[in-house]
């Protein structure tokens, strides 16, 4: 293993780790919206929302995000929707973890206990407020330790858009063996790299779930 | 409404679930201050008739009318929330598994409801739980969270958090039978307090020694029809019906 050179390139590596946290900081917000809304529509009164949930999440979960990458970049600017590759990137992905997301936290609001919602309502409260107040704290809390898992996935799902030029981590180390000719080294440091975020991001997520819990 | 209107009266309950008749045409009438036991071997529609009272079941069939006003009124789905959101903080309800909320601490389980819907400021919402809690005996455990609390407990706070609402009635399902023996008595006290204090209370339970020491009446269920009603005296001594007797038998011989 080519230490030298590794010690060489690593800054370069990080400089390219900060577009990584972007991309996984902007997908997880995007993500989050997409999943309260898409949870949602999954637990609506209407049907016809409940089917464009549900829709939602048949078809991003049924499809590679990699095809959902290339339909949004090549196919958006062939409809004259012209994105750069790190607008795509965000997009693409905040939409895709967002149908994971949907179900984790449409999980997580149907596993509170009925009768907590029966207790709630028994003593006048609207369904509103029983949503707000009863259902949705408790859930919460069910819900971080998943989210923390579709949040994980997502940092390594960032180097799908290397596939189309984002010049995050893995598109680095890429472009480094082309000139080194050492993938293993590149790869290596790049692989280091992806396990510290998300070594530190799950510290970070048990830390929180030990706060959030109820005495 | 005429003053001989019952309290509470049901008239021609019927459930079905599909093809499962649950409720079979019942009939109830129970007059304020009166304290009711539903008493039947599991599945006979006990739970299911409780909770029409307050529209936690709906009826297939039939009128639930609470002091001259019909809780199950037929109306367009907003006006019937705020009908019945308004009917049910008049009906407290108690639960086998209490149902208290766990995020939140004792007086913040009871003031809950009184703030929302009441409007009572924080002053008020405190001395009101202080009370109630009072009431059911643990007032000193006002800022404890429910996992810190024993069953007994749980279930007193859940009847004080019901109570703070200041209902005319009061529902008990089953509300000690998921207490271990020993905590059972602290909730029965509590409960026969309620009667002093002349509480109109419609209780599902187990325990026939209860049911014949606290209430005016007993209707016994079973397969969806009150096969028997009456005095306690009369259903605990001297059965009409086969199935009461054998009900009664099995349950002193402490099986069911
Ligand atoms: N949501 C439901 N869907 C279908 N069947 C139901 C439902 N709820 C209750 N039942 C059925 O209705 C019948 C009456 O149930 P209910 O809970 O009222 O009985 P119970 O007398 O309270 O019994 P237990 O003593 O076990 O609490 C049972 O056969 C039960 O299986
Ligand atoms: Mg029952």
């Amino acid at each position: 293993m080519d230490i030298d050179l590794m010690l060489r390139v690593y800054p370069y590596f990080l400089e390219a780790t900060l577009i990584t946290i972007q991309l996984a900081v902007l997908t997880v917000v995007l993500g989050l919206i997409c999943g309260a809304l898409g949870a949602a529509a999954r637990l609506s009164g209407n049907k016809y929302i409940r089917f464009l949930g549900a829709t939602y999440v048949s078809v991003i979960r049924g499809t590679p995000a990699l095809i959902q990458l290339f339909i949004l970049y090549y196919g958006g600017s062939q409809v004259g929707i012209n994105l750069d590759a790190f607008e795509a990137g965000v997009i693409g992905l905040g939409f895709n973890i967002g149908a994971y997301m949907t179900e984790t936290i449409r999980g997580a609001i149907i596993a509170v206990d009925k009768g907590q919602v029966e207790a709630s309502r028994t003593l006048g409260m609207s369904k509103s407020q029983t949503l707000i107040k009863v259902v949705l704290p408790q859930a919460a809390r069910l819900m971080i330790r998943p989210l923390g898992v579709n949040i994980n996935a997502q940092i390594k799902a960032t180097a799908l858009v290397s596939a189309i030029s984002v010049v995050e981590l893995t598109y680095t180390a890429q472009r480094y063996i082309g000139s080194t000719y050492k993938p293993f080294e590149m790869f290596f440091l790049a692989g280091v790299i992806y396990l510290a975020l998300i070594y530190v991001t799950s510290l970070l997520i048990s830390w929180f779930d030990r706060k959030a819990q109820i005495k | 409404m005429s003053p001989t209107q019952p309290f509470i009266n049901i008239r021609h309950a019927k459930k079905n679930y599909g093809d499962l008749e649950v409720l079979k045409d019942i009939s109830l009438q129970v007059e304020k201050g009166q304290i009711v036991a539903i008493i039947g071997p599991s599945g006979s529609g006990k739970s299911t008739l409780l909770r029409a009272i307050n529209d936690l079941d709906s009826l297939t069939e039939g009128e639930v009318w609470l002091e001259g006003m019909q809780v199950n009124k037929k109306l367009p789905t907003r006006q019937y929330e705020k009908h019945i959101n308004k009917l049910r903080q008049e009906i407290g309800m108690v639960f086998q598994h209490f149902n208290l909320f766990p995020h939140l601490t004792v007086r913040e389980n009871i003031t809950l409801a009184p703030k929302m819907l009441k409007g009572l400021s924080n002053a008020n919402a405190n001395k009101l739980a202080q009370e109630q809690l009072e009431r059911v005996g643990l007032g000193d455990r006002i800022d404890y969270y429910p996992s810190q609390l024993s069953g007994g407990q749980k279930q007193r706070v859940a009847i004080a958090r019901a109570l703070a609402m200041k209902p005319k009635v009061m529902l008990f399902d089953e509300a000690t039978s998921s207490l271990d023996p020993e905590l059972v008595e602290e909730v029965n006290l509590v409960m026969k307090q309620l009667a002093k204090e002349n509480m109109t209370m419609i209780i599902v339970t187990h325990e026939m020694a209860f049911a014949q020491s606290v209430c005016d009446k007993v209707l016994f269920m079973d397969q969806g029809v009150v096969v028997e009603e009456g005095l306690p005296e009369i259903i605990f001594k001297t059965p009409q019906h086969e199935r009461t007797k054998s009900f009664l038998a099995n349950h002193l011989n402490g099986r069911f």
